[in-house]
């Protein structure tokens, strides 16, 4: 008897069942539509709207009168003058924080699972998250007071005798990739080492004991123990790390680039910004910003099956 | 297993210089993140036109409260301030509550067309239209010198629902199953029996939200094109900074050459810098066990 009913059930799953189950559950879905419709024109209507970076668009008219114009704005961007600054920028400080700035919070992560005292470690936490919460508005007042000749840095240096006469780091472009690639890693230097220590205390405690018993090292328990377990949380991290190359944090660069150190500070996103905002060129900057999204995309590909290959890791097991 | 080993086993030497090494450089790394805090905090209690010679690193060297006065007194900087209040507390509720409200239902393995759903969120999480065409749109939807643009479009964060989800499924179903038998609908479920027990996720992702709400100046800058009373006080803060940090970068300020009009820019900056960022120095130390797992779910969550 009850084997019937259980075919019978089964056989129903087509189109009508799903229709039925659909209206037993309206309440449930009266809640999460709402967010989907929300993602449909906040997320997949602009989407559409890069169409115009393959038409000349102007904001006084709609976009189906602005005529088509193909693949003139990527060109236009390819032979722009700026096109080579603005891309050796952007890979400059990218390739800054990748390769000197991605150990850092991994090595903050270590030595602050080291600390013995329980209140200190947590103070040293709390203290080394205070910059992440603070608005790139404000660290850039104080960075252009401090970087100023008459700052607070300049007097330091001097003191210590590392330079003779004040230099206005801000006013000479030479400086900006290292002073963007520093403020940055000293903003996020916590923040960013939250997810490591999480992956760090989830290791096994018994395998420190059993490799204390047999006489390692801190050093050979750090190397053969917490490296290797928290690999899948750095292989990821990596991977969307090295996805967002043509990423800038756009909120820095804007509060620390002036007219003066432009040629070294203009980066895609600042670009983008200046070309369609301040120019009102809207198809050239969409352009822009369309080859940077697909840039971004090809990178998280082959960074997923690079990390999947060597690793046997990926964003999506 | 730490407190076990310190007291059995005996340290040595080298571990001993180790831990001394750590303290010093953990010690070194706090001060580095306090200190840009106390410098602003300390500049601003001195006399503006005495504080823009520098100088002044550990106390204030002309003590005066006048700074704040300026900024009290001043009504485009109020008016600023009230925008943020605004948008921090109108802005920060929508959000948590229409998320929590969006993953409820998605946290549940029977949702009809739940597989599409998160297909749709994850594509937004990795592709976005940019700044134009989103620009395009709020000006069609007369978003441009509107209040709500600071409420609307940020009404819907998919990356603070996978926290949600994460949460949600660790609530036990016993507790609603229950709750259905004597015939509650889904929606009293979530109002009654799952709001009230996800307090700590709420607190995270009322922080996050919060944060951003309260640190936004693009926004200003970006959509407020005609309306300079709708301007967030950090919007105002970033032209200020802007104009004050190009004369500083163009040449070197001496007593000579300080207008009255820079003062009092100054004396704004350096009080408003401090008002902004003491409420989040007060507030986010008391989320930190909340807000440090909702970070894990976010990032280890596929």
């Amino acid at each position: 008897m009850s084997r019937t009913r259980l075919v019978k059930t089964t056989q129903k799953s087509g189109f009508k069942y799903t229709l039925k189950k659909f209206a037993r559950q309206k309440y449930l879905q009266m809640m999460v539509i709402p967010g989907i419709i929300w993602m449909l024109i906040f997320n997949f209507i602009p989407m559409g709207g890069i169409i115009i970076a393959f038409k000349k668009y102007k904001i006084t008219r709609t976009i189906a009168e602005a005529p088509w114009v193909g693949l003139k704005y990527f060109q236009d961007f390819f032979q722009d003058s700026n096109f080579t600054s603005v891309m050796t920028n952007t890979l400059g400080i990218s390739f800054l924080k990748l390769i000197l700035g991605f150990p850092l919070p991994i090595i903050f992560a270590l030595l602050i699972n080291e600390i013995r005292n329980v209140k200190f470690k947590k103070f040293a936490q709390t203290i080394s998250y205070l910059p992440h919460f603070l608005s790139w508005v404000v660290l850039g007042g104080i960075l252009t007071t401090w970087l100023s000749k008459t700052g607070v840095i300049n007097d330091f240096f001097v003191w210590l005798g590392i330079i003779k006469e004040p230099i206005s780091f801000l006013g000479k472009p030479e400086y900006f990739w290292g002073l963007a690639f520093i403020s940055d890693s000293w903003k996020e230097l916590g923040w960013s080492a939250i997810i490591y220590l999480a992956a760090i205390s989830g290791v096994d405690t018994q395998m420190y004991e059993a490799a204390t018993v047999d006489g390692a090292t801190k050093m050979q328990k750090i190397r053969y123990i917490t490296l290797p377990s928290i690999a899948g949380t750095v292989a990821i991290m990596l991977i969307l790390q090295v996805s967002s190359l043509l990423n800038s944090n756009f909120d820095q660069i804007m509060n620390l680039k002036n007219s003066i150190n432009i040629a070294r500070s203009q980066v895609i996103d600042t670009y983008v910004y200046q070309v369609g905002m301040t120019q009102g060129n809207y198809s050239y900057a969409t352009a822009v910003g369309l080859f940077k999204s697909i840039v971004a995309l090809i990178l998280l590909v082959i960074a997923n099956k690079t990390c999947k290959k060597l690793l046997g890791r990926s964003l999506y097991r | 297993m730490r407190k076990t080993r310190s007291s059995k086993i005996k340290r040595s030497t080298g571990t001993l210089i180790f831990d001394w090494a750590n303290t010093i450089f953990m010690l070194i790394i706090c001060f580095l993140c306090i200190y840009p805090i106390w410098y602003v905090v300390v500049n601003s209690f001195n006399d503006a036109h005495d504080a823009m010679m520098g100088g002044i690193y550990w106390w204030p060297r002309m003590f005066s409260l006048e700074n704040y006065r300026t900024v009290f007194a001043d009504n485009r900087v109020l008016q600023a301030f009230k925008v943020t209040i605004a948008k921090t507390v109108i802005g920060t509720s929508v959000n948590v509550f229409f998320t929590a409200m969006v993953a409820y239902p998605m946290s549940k393995n029977y949702l009809v067309g739940r597989k599409f759903y998160m297909a749709m969120g994850t594509i937004t999480m990795f592709f976005s239209g940019g700044l134009i065409p989103t620009f395009i749109l709020f000006k069609k939807l007369n978003l441009l010198n509107n209040f709500m643009v600071y409420v609307i479009p940020a009404a819907f964060n998919f990356f603070n629902l996978l926290i949600f989800i994460n949460f949600f499924n660790e609530i036990p179903p016993a507790l609603e199953e229950s709750a259905r038998i004597d015939g509650a609908t889904d929606w009293k479920i979530f109002r009654s029996i799952i709001l009230p027990l996800s307090k700590p996720v709420l607190a995270t992702i009322a922080l996050f939200a919060g944060v951003g709400q309260w640190n936004d100046w693009f926004g200003g800058v970006m959509y407020m094109t005609t309306r300079m009373d709708l301007e967030p006080i950090q919007t105002y803060l970033y032209r200020m900074v802007a104009q004050v940090g190009s004369n500083q970068v163009a040449g070197s300020i001496s007593a000579g050459n300080i207008s009255a009009q820079s003062t009092t820019s100054t004396a704004i900056k350096l009080a408003t810098m401090v008002i902004t960022t003491l409420p989040i120095c007060l507030v986010y130390p008391f989320l930190q066990k909340y807000f440090v797992k909702g970070v894990m779910v976010g990032a280890v969550k596929e």
